[in-house]
């Protein structure tokens, strides 16, 4: 038996980030607000404290704070003339659930896009011509500009209390920090963390070949910060266990040291955990959503009607919330007609490994998620592609976060797998070797998408998402050209070996990659190429908004948080002093 | 580290007393002297199998010793203890299929595809020592009872997916064994692998000891203390604000 609740304003899907900055926003401004969020509550005290958040098997290997994949999985194929199979276990990406969301894990890498990124199809047009890209790519413009989003960018820096130098502030290039920047409005809300070894020894050599090394910007900060809702962050310690885990130290901007607890001091906020939404609700109509079903944590299925429904959970399940209701209509790649499930993109990971004499100690274990040192000369469209044959590149960084040793134990190609050679060599290298991370971007093509599965259901009954991807050539080209790059400035630290690891297809789900799956529900100012307009709202439903990394029409060089918090708080903008006062189309199509 | 031969290990073994944690924890270690000690290795404790049958762990005790072998840098999977490890993983949660989705239609698909069997871990082993054990009885020799070589040669077939180990295919078992072994080598003590530290001692990994503010910027300086594993921050420093409600 369903149960009917009481009607509320507002219903957001997802109680991460987005989440908590949508709802803590729309709270504060008066409406009735409930989030349900489907995994457990938990802060960090008690649940994220030592000595056992530093548990290398249970949160590396184990995946303790990942989505229960025993329950809701996603299947998966390389090519849509091959059938999708359960991903069974995650490792190549890792969706978090909880309250907090897949932020709770991160590293804390807070870059902002460059205003290229934003305009890509066009610029790509301009400057390299018509014809220049493979016919396959789709890759378009987001319908919004480096230049609207940039105080959107400067409020989530704050927010966050990012630690790093400023490039270009107003168009002044500033040193130390990265010259290829797109313009800020001021410099970042705290300084740069200390440098490791590392970062120190990319810095030198990427100089000296004439390159503009520049601090990681880390949401780990350098120095006790209060962002402007009021929350108090303590300086990070560099326990080196960031990534996949939660923060015990109060060091690492997540909602829960950052808005949490201001959303959940307000009364007009509610949060419910452990709640499975099934579906939107739609009217007869199909263009207009009256709230959502769901289903909670002991098996009772309630309706929650609202005016407005926001869906703010993981890309990937953002895609699959909006192909389950109905909202939109779904891609289909034989005709390119469709949009839901259009233009997913990942990330185009390469490495360098560079190994060194027993006399350089590295201490790869003393780190944050984001204190390292990088170059952006080889990112986005920094560098002249033409003759290449691709466009987009990776930036190149002295950036590990860690030398946990289960899945840190670093040995040159050529060592045996197993055995006496194998144990000597990790003894030998494990504290004397610098792994650089090729960050690369990730274009769309129309035979990459997400879809619902045919055959394979949830705990709930309801079909996974199906995942159809692989490398277009394009970014593999590019993974080769910027990995070539990588190894001269191993080379120039002086190491004895340097090895480079350029990214190859097929794309597998066995190894471990990034967590940055965008597209799916795609922003543009196109309803034929687009899900949601500039505003994040649906072009279909117009009282749903779709707010993720599922809108990035591709993916760029960067981690994607800092502009997905740029955008969260772009919409919210339009929420609040559009859409709520006059609800309905914002864009008309 | 010095070299020690693997008699004057096994020797160490033998004559060792256990280290109180409370000296484990001393700040006062001076460098050199710690550097001169060979590792200081806790007596094997005699692992209660749970999960393995006699059988099965005449093979498993051989093979991990093969995978990671005791060596001049010090004891392999065997003093390590990730025998023991393996046993507790496959006799619990792990074993059971945590965090595996379970649910059919089965079939092998591309290797990009990762692992499609309908098998836990715990089904997995056995089935798989099963096969292994029989098929080398038929031979005539055990695992077990063969030379180093010729065990080395047998695990380099399973790797190379030579063998059809009742429906599971060798290779799949074999990376699981490894796999395994090497999370149970490196693993904190506190599941029955890394006893006393001992890897993390061989590669200089300081364990679940965790503020380096000080020691990071001192760049190429070696990190010279005991590990601490998660049983030795057992003290618990809890991380409250005042300002922040510990259970909002």
């Amino acid at each position: 038996m369903v149960q009917r609740l009481k009607e509320v304003d507002v219903v957001v899907i997802g109680v991460g980030m987005v989440g908590s900055m949508v709802a803590k926003e729309l709270a504060a401004a008066g409406y009735k607000v409930v989030g349900l969020e489907r995994g457990q509550t938990r802060f960090t005290v008690p649940e994220f404290q030592s000595p056992a958040i530093h548990d290398e098997l249970r949160f590396d290997v184990r995946k303790a704070l990942m989505q229960d994949n025993t329950r809701e999985a996603m299947t998966f194929r390389n090519q849509s003339s091959q059938t999708a199979l359960p991903i069974r276990r995650w490792e190549s990406f890792l969706p978090g659930t909880g309250l907090g969301g897949s932020m709770v894990h991160w590293n804390g890498q807070t870059y902002r896009f460059q205003a290229n990124d934003f305009q890509l199809a066009t610029r790509t047009r301009e400057r390299y011509g018509k014809n220049f890209l493979d016919p396959d790519v789709t890759i378009q413009d987001w319908g919004v500009t480096y230049e609207e989003l940039e105080p959107y960018y400067d409020r989530f820096e704050h927010l966050l209390g990012t630690s790093g130098k400023a490039g270009n502030i107003k168009g002044r290039i500033q040193a130390g920090g990265d010259p290829h920047e797109s313009p800020r409005s001021r410099e970042y809300p705290t300084p740069p963390q200390k440098e490791h070894f590392q970062g120190a020894m990319f810095r030198k050599a990427a100089s000296s070949l004439g390159y503009h090394p520049f601090p990681q910007p880390s949401s780990n900060l350098s120095q006790p910060y209060t962002n402007p809702e009021g929350m108090k962050l303590n300086a990070c310690v560099f326990c080196g266990f960031c990534e996949r885990y939660a923060c015990e130290h109060y060091a690492k901007s997540t909602p829960q040291t950052i808005i949490l607890p201001v959303l959940l001091a307000n009364p007009n906020f509610e949060l419910r955990t452990g709640c499975q939404v099934q579906r939107i609700n739609l009217d007869s109509t199909k263009k207009h959503a009256t709230g959502v079903t769901y289903i909670d944590a002991v098996g009772r299925e309630f309706e929650q009607p609202a005016s407005l429904v926001i869906t703010a959970s993981f890309a990937l399940n953002n895609v699959r919330m909006l192909l389950l209701s109905g909202v939109g209509a779904p891609y289909d790649p034989a005709t390119g007609q469709g949009v839901v499930g259009r233009n997913y993109a990942y990330q185009t990971m390469s490495s360098v490994a560079s190994f060194f004499d027993e006399d350089v100690i590295i201490n790869p274990f003393m780190a944050s998620g984001a204190s390292g040192t990088l170059i952006n000369d080889f990112a986005g469209d920094n560098f002249d592609h033409a003759g290449l044959g691709f466009i987009g590149g990776a930036f190149i960084g002295a950036v590990n976060t860690n030398g946990r040793p289960i899945q840190y134990h670093p040995v040159p190609p050529g060592t045996p797998k197993w055995g006496k050679g194998w144990k000597q060599a990790v003894v030998k290298h494990y504290n004397h070797s610098v792994m650089f991370s090729l960050h690369g971007s990730s274009l769309a093509q129309k035979q990459n998408y997400l879809d619902l599965d045919p055959t394979y259901r949830d705990a709930w009954g309801q079909p996974l998402l199906r995942m159809t991807f692989d490398f277009p050539q394009n970014d593999l080209k590019m993974a080769a050209h910027v990995t070539a790059k990588a190894v001269e400035i191993g080379k120039a630290m002086g190491a004895k070996q340097v090895e480079g690891s350029p990214r190859k297809g097929p794309y597998t789900v066995t190894q471990y990659q990034t967590t940055h799956n965008t597209g799916g529900t795609v922003m543009g100012d196109n309803p034929k190429t687009s899900v949601v307009n500039r505003y994040l709202q649906s072009w279909d439903v117009p009282n749903v908004f779709v707010v993720g990394a599922s809108n990035y029409p591709q993916n760029a060089s960067w981690n994607p948080t800092c502009t997905l918090g740029a955008l969260t708080y772009w919409a919210i903008d339009a929420l609040k002093n559009k859409y709520l006062k006059n609800p309905g189309h914002l864009v008309s199509a | 580290m010095d070299k020690v031969t693997r008699r004057s290990f096994v020797t160490t073994i033998g004559a060792a007393t256990v280290v109180p944690a409370t000296a484990l924890l001393s700040h006062s270690v001076p460098a050199s002297a710690a550097a001169a000690k060979p590792p200081v290795v806790e007596e094997s404790a005699k692992t209660t199998y749970l999960f393995f049958n006699a059988e099965e762990v005449l093979f498993i005790e051989a093979a991990c010793e093969r995978l990671i072998p005791a060596d001049e840098s010090g004891p392999g999977a065997l003093g390590a203890g990730v025998s023991n490890y393996l046993d507790k993983q496959l006799g619990g949660a792990w074993g059971a299929g945590e965090r595996l989705y379970r649910s059919g239609p089965w079939q092998s698909g591309t290797p990009s595809q990762g692992y499609q069997l309908p098998f836990t871990p715990a089904e997995l082993f056995h089935l798989s020592l099963r096969a292994i054990n029989r098929d080398l009885a038929a031979q005539g020799t055990p695992f077990n009872g063969m030379p180093a070589e010729a065990q080395d040669a047998y695990l380099q077939s399973l790797e190379s997916g030579a063998h059809d180990l009742d429906g599971v295919p060798s290779a799949v078992f074999f990376d699981m064994l490894l796999q395994m072994s090497v999370e149970g080598f490196f693993s904190d003590p506190v599941y029955g692998g890394n006893r006393n530290m001992v890897a993390w001692r061989m590669i200089g990994f300081p364990g679940a000891y965790a503020d380096y503010f000080e020691a990071i910027d001192r760049h190429g300086v070696k990190f010279e203390r005991e590990p601490m594993s998660l049983a030795q921050d057992g003290q618990g420093h809890i991380h409250t604000r005042q300002d922040i409600p510990a259970n909002l």
